[in-house]
């Protein structure tokens, strides 16, 4: 049987179609088995601009708590060396008139004085740390929120000189060995680099809000978005006096205290 | 040739101490050795196939390091149009949480002993470091 050369490309044709058919299937009928493992994970928040409000009365009223500085050193592995030259903090407490050396008043309210505020990174709009960091590792994200690449920190803590606030500790030693419970889900650091607060990015992304706010049981600690007129941040600013710490250096602290 | 028979005398110990390791590991008999990675999972498959997982496996890392660190995002979507969370331990150490058996078998075979992820990031319960 002979075949001619129009018959023969025509059953060719057919048959190159009829091979297309099975990974057609499989490109465009693929569509609900797709596996997410990321579902769990929440819809991550996100802002123009994060900032953070504290309400200094309603933190003062609770009097020695220490639940944030606890909530937020226990899930970012922050060790403890038992000495203040070696000390590593993200958040901790500061005398008033420390905190805000721009507000000496002769006559500021007794409990003022002798109180401590909760402070951290101030997630500065114009950050020297960002500034001064030779390696780039210090950068500040869209959302304003500062943080570091501690892949790339080369621990010549430039930052924490630039810092006015002293929001950045120092690895002088390995901190392994002084962290008491390690939470695998969050890396240590390591000798040689520098760390702070970071507004808790790795909990945003999953859709929680920071863990300080989240340990505040007075609710003193408001995170929010401060582009958005409608946020609950925005509110609290339109309707108190907030202060911010140093702000005549020019670094517009992201941070802002409710008196 | 002057003194021809010490001389090759000589050459003939010089090449067969110089081939030492080679003709030692035939003898031994294991000069075919392959490190032989443990992965204990019932998944079946990784977020990327397999050869290419094995080869440049540091350049995934190093990808899903900036995308987390530089531009905050968590979600990657595999070859296969399965979406996964970015992260070592979570993620990662999930089905390969056997790090002595899988990681170390063949970055010690391969003389890259001790990467640095294991500085910061926490390998699974009961391997150490």
């Amino acid at each position: 049987m002979s075949i001619d050369r129009r018959t023969f490309f025509r059953i060719a044709g057919l048959a190159t179609l009829g091979l297309a058919i099975k990974p057609g299937f499989e490109v465009f009928g693929q569509g609900e088995d797709v596996v997410d493992s990321t579902a769990a994970m929440g819809r991550p928040l996100s802002a123009k601009r994060w900032a953070m409000a504290i309400d200094v009365r309603c933190c003062l009223d609770q009097k020695d708590c220490r639940k944030c500085i606890l909530a937020c050193h226990q899930v970012h592995n922050v060790p403890d060396f038992g000495n203040p030259k070696d000390e590593i903090k993200w958040l901790w407490k500061e005398p008033f008139d420390r905190a805000f050396p721009e507000q000496e008043f002769q006559h500021l309210p007794e409990d003022f004085e002798r109180q401590v505020v909760p402070v951290f990174c101030n997630h500065c709009d114009s950050p020297p740390c960002v500034r001064v960091c030779p390696v780039q590792a210090t950068f500040q994200r869209d959302d304003g929120i500062v943080i570091t690449d501690q892949h790339r920190c080369i621990g010549c803590r430039y930052c924490m000189a630039a810092c006015p606030y002293g929001s950045r500790s120092f690895n002088w030693r390995d901190p392994r060995p002084f962290i008491k419970n390690i939470d695998p889900k969050y890396p240590t650091r390591t000798r040689g680099v520098v760390e702070k607060c970071t507004f808790c990015v790795e909990r945003l992304t999953q859709g929680l809000m920071p863990a300080c706010v989240e340990a505040c049981a007075a609710h003193a600690l408001t995170f929010g978005d401060l582009e958005d007129a409608g946020s609950e941040i925005r509110g609290l600013l339109r309707r108190r006096l907030a202060i911010r710490r140093k702000p005549g250096l020019g670094t517009n602290p992201e941070v802002y205290y409710i008196i | 040739m002057y003194d021809a028979g010490k001389v090759i005398i000589g050459l003939a110990i010089f090449l067969v101490l110089i081939t030492f390791p080679v003709w030692y590991t035939a003898a031994i008999g294991n000069a075919s050795y392959v490190p032989d990675p443990q992965i204990v999972t019932t998944a079946r498959t990784c977020v990327a196939p397999t050869v290419y997982m094995r080869a440049s496996h540091m350049e995934l890392l190093n990808q899903w390091r900036n995308e987390v660190v530089r531009r905050g995002s968590r979600r990657y979507t595999a070859f296969d149009g399965t979406v996964h969370e970015i992260n070592l331990v979570n993620t990662c150490m999930r089905c390969h949480s056997n790090k002595a058996e899988f990681c170390d078998r063949c970055h010690n075979y391969a003389a890259v002993g001790q990467p640095d992820c294991w500085n910061c990031h926490v390998a699974p319960e009961g391997d150490g470091r």
